[in-house]
């Protein structure tokens, strides 16, 4: 019997597989797929004080291994979040984390109080790295006194645990971690997009109407790993990590780097089934290397 | 909606960069309406390929996809041998509505690639005794597919933008030609559209949108078009890809 449950602040999953934010919506259209219930946790699209209509399209264009995004936080605001997604989301048993954006340092204190009162919102994500809207977002998360702040705001504001969501857009995600770590973080997650550009040669012009967006996919993994792995080295919270995640392999090391959970993004639009693939293969292949739970492999990297 | 492997049993160029595929699948066909598409993965491939269904035959449980090689993916799947499995799912979108009570003859346009799902959305409405002709705009003779089997359907004009085939010009040329039909369904490029919708302004019409998708199930947002209403966004690929002609702004 191969154990998947992981206890992270404020989440009992029953494995330690969720979608990342942005890539699942707010459920519905893959629980046509299966039974969400199958799921360590969902992880919400962004929620922002009021409705966004997000960037101009096109607002997506694979790359190599890859993609970029600036889809720009389009969402219906969190009341309508509370109100219209998390009820649909609370029919199954799993755990809700929202994720939450702002323009102000005022905009993510009043996300988090709202989702602070929705009981079936169980954790949260704090978006200080989409690095596709002009206000909000990034620069909160390129300056370890300005992330530290936000975070110890957001911790004011609410009881439930904070995760903090690392850009990889920084020349120090060390520093970064280890100051949401001081400002209370309870966990982190880690790595949003990398900022990326491409170009269609016959009109010259970028393949994004945002001409920047977020690259992810298989091509940002090798980062990812690397990334978890050095903050896991200073840290003492958990880390929820993601980048490029396709197979069950790939989640057994993002384990041993040190997350103790991992996200999938990008591999669910090819394959709106990975999720709970990736679930069933996973014992089999902690198996084979040696391991009899989830628990176990945690930041099992040997490089001494 | 669900995730299948659908057996490739023919492929054929039809046109030029034009490809047809007939696969063999028993789900899809049961359930697809006209105007719906599949979502194919490709190996080596980060999104899907929204394609849309040109054809059905229930009773052999075999369906027609038709695209066009427009980059590395498109060029990959042109490149699939009979026998092969496709990993697809679907059907995704909301097709065009077939039982619009008071419609006794149509126009269907179409435009280059748009013109696939009308030909599926004809033969559902002819078997309905619903009287059907169309109009085809392709950018010149060599793109020209399927014209024998709308004429099968019903009086069909074929438009070129350079008139090496047929009438020489633009759609909305030809729409004046063909008078007295109670509704258009339409399915092309953007400015097609939107020139198209402007010209028939009165008249009731359904189209079918096209934009570079993501995970072409509703989820993440990324092709989503203005509504009429200010402020507020559709996704195409889960609201649409068919909306009524008044609904989206073009």
């Amino acid at each position: 019997m191969t154990h998947l449950q992981v206890e992270l602040p404020g989440l009992k999953l029953k494995n330690p597989l969720m979608p990342a934010s942005g890539c699942f919506g707010f459920g519905k259209e893959y629980s046509k797929f299966y039974d969400l219930s199958l799921l360590g946790a969902v992880i919400m699209k962004a929620a922002t004080g009021e409705e966004r209509p997000g960037n101009a399209t096109p607002r997506v264009a694979e790359t190599n291994s890859g993609m970029l995004n600036a889809i720009g936080l389009q969402n219906p605001g969190v009341d309508r979040i509370i109100n219209e997604e998390v009820p649909f989301l609370a029919n199954y048993d799993t755990a809700i984390i929202a994720n939450i954006a702002g323009s102000t340092v005022e905009e993510y204190e009043e996300v988090a109080a709202k989702f602070n009162l929705t009981r079936n919102v169980h954790a949260l994500e704090l978006n200080i790295s989409c690095p596709n809207v002009k206000e909000g977002g990034i620069q909160f998360g390129t300056d370890p006194e300005m992330a530290k702040h936000v975070t110890e705001k957001v911790k004011q504001a609410s009881d439930k645990p904070v995760y903090v969501k690392l850009s990889p857009n920084v020349s120090d995600i060390v520093a970064m971690a280890k100051a949401v770590e001081e400002a209370g973080a309870d966990g982190l997650t880690m790595i949003n997009t990398l900022t990326g550009m491409q170009l269609h040669l016959p009109s010259k012009r970028p393949l994004i109407a945002n001409k920047t967006g977020g690259l992810s996919g298989p091509a940002i993994k090798p980062i990812a790993v690397r990334m978890i792995y050095e903050v896991k080295q200073a840290v003492n919270i958990p880390i929820i990590g993601m980048g490029g995640i396709q197979t069950a392999e790939d989640v057994l090391e993002f384990l041993l780097a040190g997350a103790s959970a991992v996200a999938v993004g990008t591999a669910n639009f090819q394959n709106p089934l990975i999720l709970p693939e990736l679930i069933s293969e996973l014992p089999k292949v902690l198996q084979k290397y040696g391991f009899s739970s989830v628990e176990e492999a945690i930041g099992k990297a040997v490089t001494g | 909606m669900r995730k299948i492997k659908m057996r490739l049993l023919q492929i054929r160029e039809i046109a030029k960069d034009t490809i047809e595929m007939k696969l063999e699948d028993d789900y899809i066909t049961k359930v697809a309406n006209p105007g719906q598409f599949i979502s194919i993965a490709l190996p080596n491939h980060t999104l899907p390929r929204p394609i849309s269904i040109a054809d059905i035959d229930r009773e052999n449980g075999e369906i027609t996809l038709l695209f066009k090689i427009m980059g590395k993916g498109t060029d990959t799947l042109a490149g699939f041998i009979p026998g092969t499995e496709v990993d697809c799912f679907g059907p995704n979108g909301n097709g065009f509505p077939l039982d619009s009570g008071q419609v006794d003859k149509v126009l269907l346009i179409g435009g280059g690639i748009g013109v696939p799902p009308l030909y599926y959305l004809g033969k559902r409405l002819e078997e309905q005794g619903i009287e059907v002709k169309s109009i085809l705009g392709f950018q010149s003779g060599k793109y020209v597919f399927y014209e024998k089997k709308f004429e099968s359907l019903g009086e069909t004009i074929i438009v070129t933008d350079d008139g090496s085939y047929g009438m020489k010009g633009f759609v909305t040329d030809a729409v004046n030609i063909i008078p007295g039909f109670d509704a258009y369904y339409a399915c092309g490029p953007t400015g097609m559209l939107r020139a198209l919708t402007e010209q028939m302004k009165n008249k009731t019409g359904y189209i079918s949108l096209e934009e570079r998708m993501g995970c072409t199930v509703g989820a993440c947002a990324a092709c989503v078009i203005p509504t009429a209403t200010e402020g507020s966004y559709k996704k195409i690929c889960h609201d649409g890809p068919v909306f009524a002609a008044e609904e989206v702004m073009l």
